[in-house]
């Protein structure tokens, strides 16, 4: 037993954090899980509501293929088996964005078991163990501090699919949660199943948080930490509940399990609730739905359709286009962002400089724009053809990027930006010729020294041309034409 | 509650009479001549009233909604207008269709038309009054236990439960989802036949209504009966039982014999757990689907000054009555942490040794099951108040809910001039060889039936 | 297993249903009488049953992701009890902590 007088400052110093994480993703569907209403974020408050979702006496719900579908695509991204046969489930609560009084959920017969993620890079490399993947509806929202006196409801965002992704107890700090995060929004990026935004609430993080003695085998008592609204928030909560919980340890007392709450504003987290702790959900098979009996063939081809995820194809582009380990960590932060890129550099050919240009040009363009690389003025084609037009010394390195520019403003073809703002370089060996000779002709002296085997008077010289030609002359031919007049 | 005058009511049911004929003659001229497309044109339809209509309310028999009128039809109500039907008007039942007496009613008991001292059986009574009063020939009930089969039974009518799945539930209001059924009563079985033939096969609106071809239940009407094998299980028939049923019975299946068909004797060994099965599943259910009557979005709202949980629990309090307070207590208590293993686990693995019971008769080469549909006839209004015995009355018909086995009630004689009524129980989506007993059961009786 | 006072308290409250005290006692003397008639099945040996559903044959159909939604005949406010600006309206909660509630 360590006494008091020698603990460390830091309470945290003598312990581990042991961190799981409950993920739950909207799915992009067109329509709600079991109703035919549109799933459109913004729109008027419960317009989107039919008798299902509104929970009229009556109505029954109807399961939407393509949510299971999604569902599926995630849970094999994730490297988890997809139970044949899965089981919806009621969780009975009241809560007045609640309407049936039960969320459909699936509870011990989920629909996927058994995932990892691989996480961070290098030392910070683990595997987290993904233990479950499950399908339920969304609830509608509450407005607390619209009306006085009263909570306004919207039905809207009722019965939205959502997938709850659980992992194992495998992380061991705060970091480790935010690159967990980082490589599931990745993942659900790379598969299409989500808009993934934690401010837009399609993307919702509970933790589950417990510290233990370094060293330590046994899992502490743990509490579920909620109500974190950005990944940097997760990591101020884990960090706020790992305090409180060590601070409590070191001074002999227990850690309760219970629901904390994460106030941002204030930097801390405080108990959901002191009355009635615990919930009883009274979970059981929900009788409107047959089991969930998933075809085979149909599982398999979902697994086959997927996409390259973000390891393989980090790999890939460092393999296949010999890029440095943080250009790939660039180039495939986003599917969409990959995507341009190889289309660029397939279409160029030289894979180095359209990864300067994307990393460079292309994500600086975007970054001061609205746009995202889906709406992009500048085609991957067109990048390629503009990089081509460098290459090929029709454009000069410091033209093409105020071709860019324009490209990116118009939308124009890097050929016609070039020929209207006149930044195609003059390759024309007659009007060349006649530039070199009139710099000649008007500086007798230094063409004179130049002659007589002075050469460092060639810069010189080639800008005087470059600037008579009002830079459109290729500095490479006026060169070669120089040093021919000086006899070589 | 202050309820409308006398005169307020009559001139209510002639203007609703006036408008249901209005409708009636649009109808003549488009599709009087097309029975096949619209085979109950000129029927008009009574509708329990847990089935949502869109022109008349939709109260379940309950304070809690009290007025609501549904802003959607239910598919059955849908299916029967495309018929040629109009809904003539919606029947009384007990609260949430949990009774078995029609008293449960936020709005009144129900009275048997055959003795008005007595109750019509429940909880479909409203509509099974209506067919026995001859106000319609065909009226939509609901089952969940028994609901169809026994007011069919007390009322001298005939009452159909259909397979779980075979009709759509899409409206109406639940109260066990793994139970209830839309049922059909008629004054005869050829009625009960064609209601069922209109509201039955699959609707992508019930997750749980099978997609399987639905056949002319009128055409069981010829089919002979000989070479049919119809088992009597020795547990409907105990010792205990009412001898003046048990010897309507004998003579029901006399008669079956009479038109060819083989009488055994069976065995469907967990009869006796059905009740206590059947009252776990169905207030375990119905606990979860009523608590969306919550007061948030329709119904009743009782508000104090204390907050969203005070609403709720003034709401629900004074919405439901007293059965059905009872039902969502016990429904919540085997659900909750530490019961639901012993309690709602259990039924449900007792629950497919029952249904299993019946795959084994039928596969042992039982055609049709007989059994009185009730232990004894129509009893007096307020004669039970014990809650228990109350739910006994279900013992030969909830079986078939918890199975989901189809079943006819079908009147097979009189006690003490009250109708005694004969249950007739086929394998899962056979109705037509349902049918087909029935009529030959009705067609062998004849006037026998309502002596 | 017979339930009290408190049993009958605690699934009120899980219920949302408020019931006063001389009603929970007929209650509690109700469901202890309905749950003993309960008790024969703890008799039965159901070891071998194996759950399935209703039949076997029933599988969950799935329906295509597109509408339109079920038509809704009324508008919201002919039958909700309180509507503002479209939305429902409820008394406020006692406290935000509540919220944890829905998790």
């Amino acid at each position: 037993m360590t006494s008091l007088r020698d603990a460390p400052a830091d309470v945290t110093a003598r312990y581990e954090m042991v961190v799981g994480l409950e993920v739950h993703v909207q799915l992009r569907t067109h329509t709600k899980a079991f109703c035919s209403c549109d799933t459109t974020y913004g729109a008027p408050p419960n317009v989107n509501t039919c008798p299902v979702c509104l929970a009229l006496p009556g109505a029954l719900p109807a399961l939407n293929r393509e949510a299971v579908h999604l569902a599926m695509r995630a849970a094999h991204a994730l490297g988890c088996t997809v139970n044949p046969v899965s089981v919806f489930a009621r969780k009975n609560y009241f809560y007045p964005d609640l309407p049936k009084g039960y969320q459909i959920s699936q509870y011990d017969r989920p629909l996927a078991l058994g995932g990892r993620l691989d996480i961070g890079d290098g030392d910070a490399a683990r595997t987290v163990g993904i233990t479950r993947v499950h399908m339920e509806e969304d609830a509608g929202k509450s407005i607390h501090d619209r009306y006085p006196g009263a909570t306004a409801i919207d039905l809207n965002r009722a019965g939205v699919p959502l997938i709850e992704i659980v992992s194992e107890p495998d992380m061991r700090s705060s970091p480790d949660a935010v690159a967990y995060l980082t490589a599931l929004k990745q993942i659900l990026e790379y598969i299409d199943v989500s808009d993934v935004s934690m401010e837009e609430g399609s993307l919702r993080v509970d933790a589950n948080v417990s510290a233990r003695l370094l060293g330590a085998t046994a899992l502490g008592t743990k509490t579920e930490v909620k109500n974190m609204n950005s990944f940097s928030g997760v990591q101020r909560a884990l960090e706020a509940e790992f305090e409180r919980q060590c601070a409590l340890l070191e001074r002999g007392e227990r850690v309760h399990q219970q629901t904390m709450l994460w106030d941002g504003a204030r930097n801390e987290v405080r108990p959901a609730r002191s009355k009635e702790a615990s919930h009883d959900y009274r979970y059981f098979p929900e009788p409107d739905l047959p089991p969930l009996v998933l075809d085979p063939q149909w599982i398999d081809e979902v697994r086959r359709e997927l996409p390259e995820l973000p390891r393989v194809r980090r790999a890939r582009f460092a393999r296949e286009y010999g890029l440095a380990g943080a250009d790939v960590g660039v180039l495939t932060a986003t599917p969409a962002l990959a995507d341009y890129f190889e289309a660029a550099a397939k279409a160029h050919g030289d894979a180095k400089a359209a990864a300067n240009w994307v990393m460079g040009e292309v994500l600086a363009a975007l970054n001061t724009s609205s746009n995202s690389v889906k709406t992009f003025r500048v085609p991957p084609a067109s990048l390629a053809r503009l990089l081509d037009l460098v290459r090929e010394g029709v454009v000069s390195h410091s033209a093409a990027k105020r071709v860019f520019a324009l490209m990116a403003e118009t939308g124009d073809t890097p050929e016609r930006v070039a020929e209207r703002e006149g930044l195609v370089q003059v390759r024309d060996a007659d009007e060349l010729a006649r530039w070199v000779d009139e710099v000649l002709a008007e500086h007798p002296a230094e063409a004179g020294r130049f002659r007589a085997g002075e050469k460092k008077l060639l810069g010189v010289l080639v800008g005087l041309v470059m600037k008579k030609s009002k830079g459109r002359a290729d500095p490479r031919r006026v060169n070669q034409l120089l040093s021919e007049r000086a006899g070589g | 509650m202050t309820g409308p005058t006398a005169v307020e009511s009559v001139t209510a049911s002639f203007a609703r009479m006036e408008a249901v004929r209005a409708g009636a003659d649009g109808l003549n001229c488009v599709l009087w001549s097309d029975r096949e497309r619209a085979p109950l044109a000129g029927y008009p339809v009574a509708v329990k009233d847990n089935i949502a209509t869109l022109d008349l309310p939709t109260t379940c028999g309950s304070r809690i909604l009290e007025g609501y009128v549904s802003p959607y039809e239910a598919t059955v109500v849908s299916r029967l207008r495309a018929a040629g039907s109009v809904v003539l008007c919606k029947t009384n039942c007990d609260e949430f269709a949990m009774g078995s007496s029609n008293e449960n009613s936020a709005y009144g008991p129900v009275r048997n038309p055959i003795d008005p001292c007595r109750v019509p059986g429940g909880s479909s009574g409203g509509s099974a009054a209506a067919v026995a009063a001859g106000i319609v020939r065909i009226a939509l009930g609901s089952e969940t236990g028994g609901s169809v089969r026994q007011p069919a039974a007390f009322c001298g009518v005939v009452g159909v439960k259909p397979t779980y799945g075979r009709v759509s539930r899409f409206g109406l209001v639940a109260f066990a989802s793994s139970l209830d059924q839309v049922g059909v009563l008629g004054r005869t079985v050829d009625d009960a036949a064609l209601g069922m033939e209109v509201i039955a096969g699959r609707d992508p609106y019930d997750s749980t209504s099978a997609d399987r071809p639905v056949p002319r239940y009128r055409d069981a009407a010829s089919q002979p009966m000989r070479g049919l094998t119809i088992g009597r299980p020795a547990e409907y028939f105990p010792p205990s039982l009412d001898r003046r049923v048990a010897a309507l019975c004998d003579r029901a299946l006399d008669a079956l014999r009479s038109q060819g068909a083989q009488v055994r004797d069976i065995s469907l060994p967990h009869t006796d757990l059905a009740i206590p099965v059947y009252y776990i599943i169905a207030p375990a259910e119905a606990s979860s689907n009523l608590a969306r009557f919550d007061g948030v979005r329709y119904g009743l709202r009782v508000t104090g000054d204390d907050g969203l949980r005070a609403m709720y629990e003034r709401t629900r309090s004074r919405g439901f009555g007293p059965e059905v307070t009872r039902r969502v207590l016990l429904g919540t208590y085997v659900l909750s942490a530490g019961y639901y293993d012993a309690y709602y686990k259990k039924a449900q693995e007792v629950r497919a040794c029952i249904t299993e019971d019946f795959r084994s008769a039928f596969a042992s080469g039982i055609d049709v099951i007989f059994t009185p549909t009730t232990p004894s006839p129509a009893f007096e209004l307020g004669a039970k108040s014990d809650p228990y015995e109350m739910y006994l009355n279900d013992i030969f018909t909830c079986t078939g809910n918890l199975a989901g086995v189809p079943g006819i009630s079908v009147p097979i004689g009189r006690v003490d001039g009250l109708p005694i009524g004969g249950q007739l129980i086929t394998r899962h989506f056979d109705e037509a060889g349902m049918f087909a007993a029935a009529y030959a059961l009705e067609r062998a009786l004849g006037d026998e039936a309502h002596r | 297993m017979a339930v009290t006072r408190d049993d009958v308290a605690h699934i009120a409250g899980l219920a949302r249903l408020a019931i006063s005290d001389e009603r929970m006692t007929e209650l509690v003397g109700q469901l202890n009488a309905i749950l003993a008639h309960m008790e024969v099945l703890r008799q039965v040996d159901t070891r071998h049953v194996e759950m399935t559903a209703q039949d076997g044959s029933q599988r969950l159909p799935m329906r295509p992701d597109a509408g339109p939604p079920i038509a809704m005949h009324r508008a919201l406010d002919e039958i909700a009890p309180d509507m503002r600006d479209g939305f429902f309206l409820v008394p406020r909660l006692a406290t935000h902590e509540d919220v944890s509630d829905a998790s």
